[in-house]
């Protein structure tokens, strides 16, 4: 980006500065900022809320310097402080929070401004990236218009100035026909494309603090790596220093140049980027760091093997993939042949083909992982398999029954034989319900167990999932997230099924819980020998847990085969896209990674 | 899962959390630490090793307590529903320990409102006012509240006519419940046909007009016996009853506003993913309704119906005031006051004693709702005051030690 593309005329009158044309006057506290220079000085940072008549401490003691053009991170898991911390510098802690302590932007004190003063520093002088584009951003107005808004609030502009300045943005970070998009509503726009948008309005006030609060966690993999490609380049166009705030340590690998680790709201351990990831010395890094599913861990003896030969099957036009070849004799725990699963029409919305002719296989016992970015129909194929979903065409049988056309009252017995985990414990357990009851409902409902009987499962299902019998009575708002997924293992569990889906089941859970969770659901799987359809969206996950993977895109399969080969050597593209795409907690891993997935893309390119 | 579905629960999802005052998730503490030493993925010290976990903060108010326990705890601390609450329960308990209920007698020396006593002291109010408040000594005296003119007691009859109204409020509300709820929650679990004919049935019963519909109830009750030719025992346990037919009445076609609040939480609840997952566990229809869902609307429900029941309190007062309800010989406190407001010059205690008690009666219950309102909703977060906060700040300043202690307490290591 250049300094003097169309030169407005305010800024041929006035001063202009900086990697955007035509900015309008800054408040005097504001100097120009070189690289390397020291924006923001905190000290001793405390944040305090005031919870049941008590004063409790989110953060304490943070103390920290960020120059301009750098990236700290502030690692933790949720809980820990990192987000009310950064928060507390634009003073938007909620009602009963309080900071104290000391954090300056260039000299001015940050901690207790308030009213208009406070308002010319947000936006202006430091801006933040919400973790969740669809909300922050108001679906009632244009993409466009939110940043013109932002423009004429903090600069005395004109409009159609304001309009060419955001084009402008919109150019720096990447979205395609600007133009159009100007005048596209947030629904219109995919994640990755809200996230920018996001990140323009951030960027339109040259802020000289910028606050990334999880950019990329609610994003896919593929989508994730773009956007933290984009925000590496902005880093070289812009003279901000960036605070990134996240849970997962991939990102920190490829962005950050200094770490902040947090734990119970106090900071365990501060170093540079090398330091954190070479040679952690709390051991609470150091848990941290063993907790992240490191993508390739898993397949490294397997692929030294040259002599395999690569057996997976790829998608060649428009033919689906075949069935996975496999033994006569057994009966198949899951079986699509040629399926296609349709989302019913609704009112006049007509019926929507989620997934096409999908040809999957799953052997008792085994584990079979499916990945995809979000809206490829992986969770489509979980539900049909469950009969969530009804199956249109070709044919879907579990441990060898056809349910395919079956009715509401022949699925019951069916019921019986599948269990599933659903991605967001929150929201599978009735909140209303004590988590005993949640587990034994399945059991209720199929054996007709009351009373003592009922009971004494429940109870042996908790130990199995290693939850203190104690928990029967609590309510799922009563648990941690990591909590309510082992209750919903449990309960998938509770009536021995034969067929597990697993959809997402620990993507919404920070990653020291996730590994907890997947070692449990390791462990099960061993004991009770169930198989499994694993969805997830992260392939290190997957990697981990599954023997074979199925790729997915928009609704078809595009690759099945042994994990090692999907792994190491996948043949189709898309799946050494989304390979390419998987950050590494690993910094010098990660550089080279990125560079194979920009030569991967450019190939596609060209 | 479809975008659809993931930006609905985003946006669920920010709700809760706002309503946490931005701390996570509510969990518990304790048990939290508890997982995650029975993992033993511990390899150094586990209290350096391990966090603190989601959720905190909040885990603190909410823990070990039950959601109606919670709801309890807010209701409590909501001031102006306690004294909804206890002033509701002193009125009901004055009026039936006067004038009895059912067929048992109260304790007030007149039991039938429509008897005629001879006229005391002209009918003026017995009850006198203690001396520090300007009165002649406090005394209740036979006729507390005055007699008109042909000697009626106005006390019996307010008192009377408060049973009429909370009888009327009571009824109303069950009957909306009933058919409220089961109309809501057909039409939302099962959308598609059902749901189109419920609903427009909805619509045409809104049109129905309130008042119109009092009116020609109240007419027809009095001319359909006679001209059915029935017996006047009929006729009389009719009018005796007119309260219950007039509530009953009121409950038909007041309905709807929960029906479509009902349908509404039921359209978005069917979606979660704990309905799935009841489904797959092999839940009947019936069981997801009742079960799973209905629970999770009791908020909804209960502050609407007892917002609901404050208006019926007025209308009912309304109807009966244009002549158009309760009519002689039950009484209501509407007809008093349209009885008497020709009298409002020469004998206002007739007039005010009715009115009292109306205010009273609505703003109670109004409270009650509103208490109940916020303590469902979760969004609606306690901010302390300036003055507990300091208080707390100079305690924190004066025993430091206390406040680690509760940090490393939390900390829970």
């Amino acid at each position: 980006m250049t300094t003097e593309t169309p030169t407005s005329p305010e800024s041929a009158s006035g001063e202009h500065r900086g990697w955007l044309s035509g900015r309008g006057e800054k408040t005097a506290a504001n100097t120009e900022v070189r690289k390397g220079d020291v924006i923001l000085d905190v000290d001793d940072l405390a944040v305090n809320f005031w919870v049941g008549g008590d004063w409790f401490n989110a953060a304490t003691g943070l103390t920290y310097q960020l120059k301009a053009g750098e990236v700290l991170a502030i690692v933790g898991e949720s809980g820990s402080g990192k987000t009310q911390s950064a928060m507390s510098l634009i003073g938007l802690l909620p009602p009963n929070g309080r900071a104290s302590g000391s954090a300056k932007l260039k000299g001015t004190e940050l901690i207790g401004l308030t009213g208009a003063p406070m308002r010319r520093i947000r936006g202006n002088e430091i801006a933040v990236i919400f973790q969740e584009p669809m909300t922050a951003l108001n679906p009632l107005y244009t993409c466009g218009f939110q940043i013109v808004e932002t423009l004429r609030t903090h600069f005395i502009m004109g409009p159609k100035e304001a309009k060419a300045r955001a084009l402008e943005l919109m150019r720096l970070v990447e979205i395609p026909e600007p133009e159009v998009r100007f005048n596209s509503y947030p629904h219109q726009l995919s994640g990755g494309q809200r996230q920018r948008i996001m990140i323009a309005q951030a960027l339109s006030c040259e802020p000289k603090l910028l606050i990334a609060d999880e950019p990329t966690t609610a994003l896919d993999v593929t989508v994730q790596a773009e956007i933290l490609k984009l925000m590496r380049d902005l880093r070289e166009r812009v003279d901000a220093g960036i605070i990134l705030i996240t849970h997962d340590m991939g990102v920190v690998a490829d962005m950050a140049d200094r770490i902040i680790v947090m734990r119970n709201g106090q900071v365990v351990e501060h170093g540079t980027s090398n330091d954190i990831f070479n040679n952690p010395t709390h051991p609470y890094t150091k848990q941290l760091l063993a907790a992240v599913p490191h993508l390739g861990a898993h397949t490294s003896e397997a692929a030294e093997d040259s002599t395999r030969r690569v057996s997976t099957l790829v998608r060649e036009g428009d033919a689906p993939v075949p069935l996975t070849p496999g033994n006569e004799g057994v009966v198949p725990a899951l079986l699509m042949e040629e399926a296609s699963i349709e989302y019913p029409k609704q009112g006049r919305k007509p019926a929507f083909r989620a997934a096409h002719k999908v040809n999957l296989r799953i052997d008792p016992g085994e584990v079979v992982g499916l990945v995809g970015e979000s809206g490829s129909g992986k969770t489509t194929i979980g539900r049909a398999a469950v009969a969530l979903l009804p199956v249109v065409e070709g044919k879907l049988s579990v441990a060898g029954r056809d349910i395919t056309d079956a009715k509401h009252r022949d699925l019951l017995p069916f019921r019986k034989e599948v269990g599933i985990v659903f991605q967001d414990p929150g929201s599978s357990l009735n909140p209303r319900l004590p988590v005993g009851e949640s587990i034994g409902e399945p059991l209720y409902l199929h054996q007709k167990l009351r009373g003592k009987e009922l009971s004494n499962r429940v109870e042996a299902l908790l130990d199995s999932v290693q939850l203190p019998r104690s928990m029967r009575n609590r309510y799922p708002h009563e648990l941690s997230g990591g909590q309510r997924q082992r209750i919903g293992i449990a309960r998938a569990l509770s009536l021995q099924p034969k067929l597990l889906i697993a959809d997402e089941p620990t993507s919404a859970l920070d990653v020291s819980v996730q590994a907890q969770v997947l070692k449990l659901f390791q462990n099960l799987q061993e004991e009770y020998g169930f198989a499994c359809l694993f969805i997830s969206h992260d392939l290190a996950v997957v990697e981990m847990l599954s023997e074979r993977i199925a790729v997915m895109r928009n609704g078809h399969l595009v690759e099945v085969g042994d994990t090692v080969d999907i792994v190491r050597n996948p043949q189709h593209e898309y799946t050494q896209r989304l390979l390419a795409a998987v950050p590494v907690p690993d910094p010098d891993e990660q550089r080279k990674r990125r560079e194979l997935r920009d030569a991967i893309l450019a190939d596609v390119v060209s | 899962m479809s975008n659809n579905d993931n930006e609905q629960f985003d946006l669920n999802e920010l709700e809760d959390r706002r309503g946490q005052g931005g701390l996570g998730d509510s969990t518990v503490q304790g048990t939290t630490e508890a997982a995650d030493a029975i993992d033993g993925h511990l390899e150094h010290d586990p209290a350096e090793a391990v966090g603190r976990g989601e959720g905190v903060g909040e885990a603190i108010e909410v823990e070990g307590l039950s959601q109606g326990k919670i709801v309890l705890r807010r209701f409590v601390r909501h001031i102006g529903a306690l004294f909804g609450l206890a002033t509701i329960i002193i009125i009901a308990l004055l009026s039936f320990l006067t004038m009895g209920i059912g067929g048992i007698d109260g304790l007030w020396h007149v039991q039938d409102p429509n008897s005629t006593p001879p006229v005391v002291n002209g009918g003026r109010p017995t009850l006198g006012l203690p001396t520090w408040l300007g009165g002649d000594g406090f005394q209740i005296g036979p006729y507390p509240f005055g007699q008109n003119t042909i000697g009626n007691d106005n006390f019996a009859q307010v008192m009377t006519g408060i049973q009429t109204s909370l009888i009327v409020m009571f009824v109303l509300g069950v009957v909306v419940l009933l058919i409220g709820t089961t109309i809501g929650s057909l039409s939302g679990y099962y959308r598609g046909k059902l749901d189109n004919v419920l609903m427009r049935f909805t619509d045409l019963v809104i049109t129905l007009p309130v008042i119109v519909l009092g009116a020609v109830l109240g007419k027809m009750i009095y001319t359909l016996p006679t001209k059915w030719g029935w017996s006047d025992e009929t006729k009389a346990l009719i009018q005796r009853w007119m309260p219950v037919e007039l509530a009953l009445a009121l409950g038909l076609i007041l309905w709807p506003g929960l029906a479509r609040l009902v349908r509404s939480e039921f359209l978005s609840l069917r979606e979660r993913e704990f309905v799935d997952s009841a489904r797959v566990a092999g839940a009947t229809n019936f069981r997801i309704i009742t079960k799973h869902i209905l629970p999770n609307t009791m908020g909804v429900i209960v502050v609407n119906i007892t917002l609901l029941m404050s208006a019926s309190v007025v209308l009912e007062t309304a109807l009966s005031f244009l002549g158009f309800g309760i009519n002689y010989p039950s009484i209501s406190l509407g007809g008093l006051i349209s009885a008497n407001q020709s009298a409002f010059d020469t004998r206002p205690w007739l007039f005010w004693w009715p009115g009292i008690f109306i205010i009273l009666l609505a703003l109670s219950v109004n409270f009650i709702g509103d208490g109940l309102r916020d303590a469902f909703d979760p969004r609606t977060k306690r901010v302390p005051s300036q003055r507990k906060l300091d208080r707390a700040a100079h305690r924190a300043h004066m025993d430091t030690r206390t406040t680690t202690a509760t940090a490393s307490g939390l900390g829970g290591n």
